[in-house]
């Protein structure tokens, strides 16, 4: 079990970072009381994030994930979240077979 | 005796409620956390210091980024400062769940350490019925702070072990995990411009560019999408 100085000043460091994004919010919120397009572009933020997230995974990766993310999406919305999850990882194991 | 009423919320309602939706994300996030560990062992990181990594920074988005550019002895600047760049989002979604949550301010900045994707998600789908209450906020948070730090740290013990993720789907877990999450967020015309917007922009920074540039500009073009798409208010 040996822990590198170095190692652990970064693992320390992006901790502190981190944690100040998290509460960062919290100080932030007493000031926006936000309407009708501001109020649009904020709640798109959890969506425009997650996709931000994974669009390299699921659109450029190579067709497999292209494809088996189009059904994972066709999926989610008729199963719920675990299901919808299985149903993408199976696609993706069949789709790299097949293609 | 007291009734409980199905509209009043218990301290173990809300706990069983947190439970509830944590574990489906939980059952997702296991295998990411196992890949997570033996990815990092493999780039050279021991057990002690995949545990350390997970249990205190415990952001996967960032952590995968951080062990893709991993060298010895580690760019403490470099990691710092695409650790900010991808977990600045962090800021808004905090920004906009304190309103819907129900804790002090001091239990507030306790229970977001345990600020992640996923519970802010279920947060904020929870937040369009009732408040988001300690209970359920700190059942989901102690449950995959738990998960995440455990199975990184077996997967750093395992290792090689572990075989070829991507021969059992398991690096695409973490994607499908997204888009579940994505799409309990509807299919208005605001969100599709939003999904479509964010979605295109990321892949392209992505791949003429390269990471972590893309999570911030996608989730921005995603932002600006949904203003441009979204009905002029009227002026009061």
């Amino acid at each position: 079990m040996n822990l590198d100085t170095t190692t652990l000043i970064a693992i320390l460091a992006m901790a502190v970072v981190t944690y100040f994004t998290r509460i960062a919010g919290l100080f932030v919120a007493d000031r926006l009381v936000l309407t009708g397009r501001a109020k649009a572009a904020f709640d798109a933020i959890p969506p425009a994030v997650l996709v931000a997230v994974i669009a390299p995974t699921a659109l450029t990766t190579g067709w497999a994930e292209a494809i088996a993310a189009a059904i994972t999406a066709i999926a989610a919305f008729r199963l719920p979240l675990l299901g919808a999850v299985a149903v993408g990882v199976i696609a993706v194991v069949v789709l790299r077979n097949l293609l | 005796m007291d009734q409980a009423s199905p509209f009043v919320s218990t301290p173990r309602r809300e706990i069983r409620a947190g439970l509830r939706d944590i574990a489906p994300v939980a059952v997702a996030a296991l295998p990411i956390g196992l890949l997570f560990g033996a990815v990092a062992a493999a780039k050279g990181m021991s057990p002690l210091e995949v545990t350390l990594m997970s249990a205190l920074v415990f952001a996967g988005g960032a952590q995968f980024a951080a062990i893709e550019t991993w060298i010895s002895p580690a760019p403490i600047l470099t990691l710092t400062f695409a650790t900010l760049l991808i977990n600045a989002r962090h800021v808004l979604m905090g920004a906009s769940l304190t309103p819907k949550v129900r804790m002090s301010r001091v239990q507030t900045l306790l229970a977001y350490f345990f600020l992640t994707d996923e519970a802010w998600a279920l947060s904020e789908r929870r937040a369009l019925e009732r408040p988001v209450t300690g209970a359920y906020w700190f059942a989901m948070a102690v449950v995959l702070w738990a998960n995440w730090t455990l199975s990184s740290t077996i997967g750093a013990i395992l290792g090689s072990f572990l075989g070829d993720p991507e021969r059992i789907g398991a690096d695409f877990a973490f994607t499908a995990l997204f888009i579940g999450l994505v799409a309990g967020f509807g299919r208005s015309r605001v969100t599709l411009v939003t999904v479509a917007a964010s979605a295109g922009v990321a892949a392209l920074v992505h791949y003429f560019i390269g990471a972590p540039w893309h999570v911030a500009s996608g989730a921005l073009a995603g932002i600006a999408a949904a203003y441009l798409a979204a009905p002029e208010e009227p002026r009061s």
